[in-house]
């Protein structure tokens, strides 16, 4: 392009221009910004399946299926299984057999077993039972707090600090889930701020990791984007993941819009387990199966094996004489 | 292209400015910093929904629906405030019996004025009929695959674009919009994995031959947001992105994240089906067409306008569910009935 003038040579090439001017590169980011998102290379997937999915089902799983379930989970990949949950079964009838299901498994090397642990009774009934990691479950809804666990808010922070502080003395790690972090089902729309609030109080008290939760579904990448803008001006992004329910089949964008600002954390649930108790027969948890295409398709890597998770679905749609919640599970064939 | 240059930083600066961002110039810390300005807003403001359901979506239901409630459903969705309703094709009835009575339906519903009926033309016999059946735009379908199209039309994709430049000539004398589609952008179910590129040259195939918009088809659902990603960069260097639209299906549960990126990469036109109308002839039992309803109530919640009133939407979902006696595919429907 020898005799070519300048301005002419830039008005046909874009390369040409840059390599003139490599500090308008940065200036003219925002054309690339359309078309190139940073996503995490790595997404930790967190499994609730046997725990979150379970619990919402209607049928009562027997003792040796959930500890079959978790012990094929084991094989795939996952790192972090939720196994069960230390609440009283007199509220939670599924998860009346967490000592043995605990017990029972067989926790594969480099996997994390963590259990629910509303309470001091929970807590210390989980470490007799060998647990080395829990979890405890705020709301950023005053009226959802009260209704589910019959407490407000700020009463429940101070029971969790209790077992925060007791799990410190034994080095377990706490994780920390603040749910209706995009709408309640008693209250409507939720202020991101007390989501933020809550979000905060937990991580201060010390959980490593707070998990967002779209306890019925209603949210989209709007209200998602608006969540997170406040909740990481408060706790950092590495500590935080989203749950996402699929109730409004919105699951799948809104935990893209959370990948692009930096989480990377996912909370999911093989075979899309666990209806939405507040919205009779649609869908809660969104399936791992799906969670997992979507992510191999961008390049993210997960260590997670799809097949084996596909097989972990297959089984315990058996057990459950229902059909799996997964597309990706439907379309490979693998249904009831 | 300076001054494309020093409006696009003027925009930028005034953009940063305006989301109340301190600018970061030109250190790594941006990229982090900028990740919640790109989620955020390059969208566009309004989208076009084009409802498929009447014709994609009934096309592919086991079931045949009688003509009345054919028309009825095209009225119900016309009330919903959907400006393009795809009302049938005028495909040889010997091939796809459930359009036998497009004449009929195009003589049956009420048009309102503003909105658009598309008809499906695959040659110019098609064309002709739907013609004189009053259609007032059209609609052709290519595929970036050879294999997907020797198996559908009985004939290459080159042999295809040269079928369709007689309806393009036909349609442009009779002053008739055409619409064209491209299937198996991202996948197909003989081939495999299909080239950007090739989606690109068959895009703009049809685009200079006429077509006022392309809408590209993920026609088995297996599209990610990484692949279509890939796919519309390289379209949009061919066709302008005002120009194009996208059609996903929902097979493997990627449709509405599809969507997303589709938006983020500037392209506002969404094909969509009532009720998720219309199952994937190749997954059996699987589903196919994305759900209006979910689309809808995605665009809404990120405030972007579609002129759709999403519970008129659910009533004309709700009706033709009955009709068909099958389950609603829309997550929002099923959520917000009331079992």
């Amino acid at each position: 392009m020898g005799n070519v003038p300048t301005t002419v040579k830039h008005c046909l090439s874009y390369k040409q221009i840059i390599e003139d001017y490599p500090w308008l590169k940065s200036w003219l980011e925002e054309e690339k910004i359309i078309t190139e998102h940073e996503y995490p290379d790595f997404v930790k997937i967190v499994e609730v399946g046997p725990r979150d999915g379970l619990q919402n089902e209607k049928e009562n799983v027997p003792t040796r299926v959930k500890i079959q379930l978790i012990d094929m989970l084991s094989t795939t990949g996952l790192s972090v299984i939720e196994a069960t949950s230390f609440v009283s079964s007199k509220w939670v009838p599924q998860m009346a057999d967490h000592t043995d299901v605990l017990r029972g498994i067989q926790r594969a090397p480099h996997v994390r077993y963590p259990v629910l642990t509303p309470n001091m009774q929970g807590f210390q009934d989980a470490v007799s039972a060998g647990a080395t990691e829990v979890a405890v479950f705020g709301s950023a809804s005053e009226t959802f707090s009260r209704k589910n666990i019959n407490c407000s808010i700020a009463e429940s922070m101070l029971r969790f600090e209790e077992v925060i502080s007791a799990a410190k003395d034994r080095q377990i790690p706490v994780r920390g889930y603040v749910s209706c972090a995009l709408g309640c089902p008693h209250e409507g729309n939720i202020d991101p701020s007390k989501v933020a609030e809550v979000a905060k109080g937990l991580y201060e008290m010390g959980c490593y990791e707070i998990s967002l939760g779209d306890t019925i579904g209603v949210g989209t990448p709007g209200s998602m984007f608006k969540m997170l803008q406040k909740v990481m001006k408060d706790v950092p992004i590495k500590s935080l993941a989203v749950h996402c329910h699929d109730t409004y089949g919105q699951a799948l964008p809104n935990i893209l819009t959370a990948l692009q600002m930096g989480v990377s954390v996912v909370d999911s649930a093989v075979a899309g387990l666990g209806g939405c108790p507040y919205a009779q027969g649609s869908s809660g948890n969104v399936s791992t199966e799906d969670v997992l295409y979507m992510l191999h398709g961008m390049g993210i890597e997960t260590g997670v094996n799809l097949d084996r998770v596909i097989e972990a679905g297959d089984f315990i749609c058996n057990a459950l004489d229902r059909r799996t919640n997964s597309k990706v599970a439907q379309a490979r064939g693998r249904t009831l | 292209m300076m001054a494309a240059v020093v409006v696009r930083f003027v925009n930028r600066c005034t953009l940063r400015l305006g989301m109340g961002q301190q600018y970061l110039g030109f250190s790594s810390v941006a990229k982090e910093k900028t990740a919640s300005v790109r989620a955020a807003h390059s969208l566009p403001g309004k989208v076009k929904i084009v409802e498929v359901g009447p014709r994609d979506g009934l096309q592919n239901e086991k079931t045949i629906v009688p003509t009345e409630a054919k028309i009825h459903l095209i009225n119900m969705l016309t009330e919903s405030g959907l400006p393009v309703i795809e009302a049938t094709s005028f495909v040889s009835p010997k091939w796809v019996p459930q359009m036998a009575d497009q004449v009929e339906v195009m003589n049956g519903i009420s048009k309102k004025p503003g909105v658009s009926y598309p008809v499906l033309t695959p040659n110019l016999k098609g064309f002709q009929a739907a013609l004189k059946a009053g259609a007032s735009e059209v609609a052709i379908f290519g595929a970036a695959s050879e294999l997907f199209s020797k198996k559908n039309i009985n004939c290459s994709v080159e042999e295809s674009l040269q079928r369709f430049e007689e309806v393009m000539k036909a349609a442009k004398e009779a002053a008739v919009p055409v619409r064209g589609y491209v299937s198996c952008v991202v996948g197909c179910p003989y081939e495999g994995h299909v080239a950007p590129e090739k989606v690109a040259h068959v895009a703009k195939r049809l685009y200079s031959m006429g077509c006022y918009e392309i809408s590209l088809g993920d026609t088995i659902g297996v599209g990610t947001p990484g692949s279509m990603t890939k796919m519309l960069e390289a379209v949009t260097k061919e066709v302008p992105v005002s120009a194009l639209a996208v059609h996903c299906h929902d097979t493997y549960g990627q449709a509405l994240a599809n969507i997303l990126i589709a938006l983020q990469m500037g392209i506002s036109v969404v094909d969509s089906s009532v009720a998720g109308l219309g199952g994937c002839p190749y997954a059996q039992g699987a589903s196919g067409n994305v759900a209006t309803e979910d689309v809808v109530y995605m665009l809404h919640g990120l405030g972007i306008q579609t002129g759709v009133d999403l519970s008129k939407l659910m009533d004309a979902g709700a009706f033709i569910c009955r009709t068909l006696n099958r389950k609603t595919s829309s997550k929002v429907a099923q959520a917000t009935c009331k079992l």
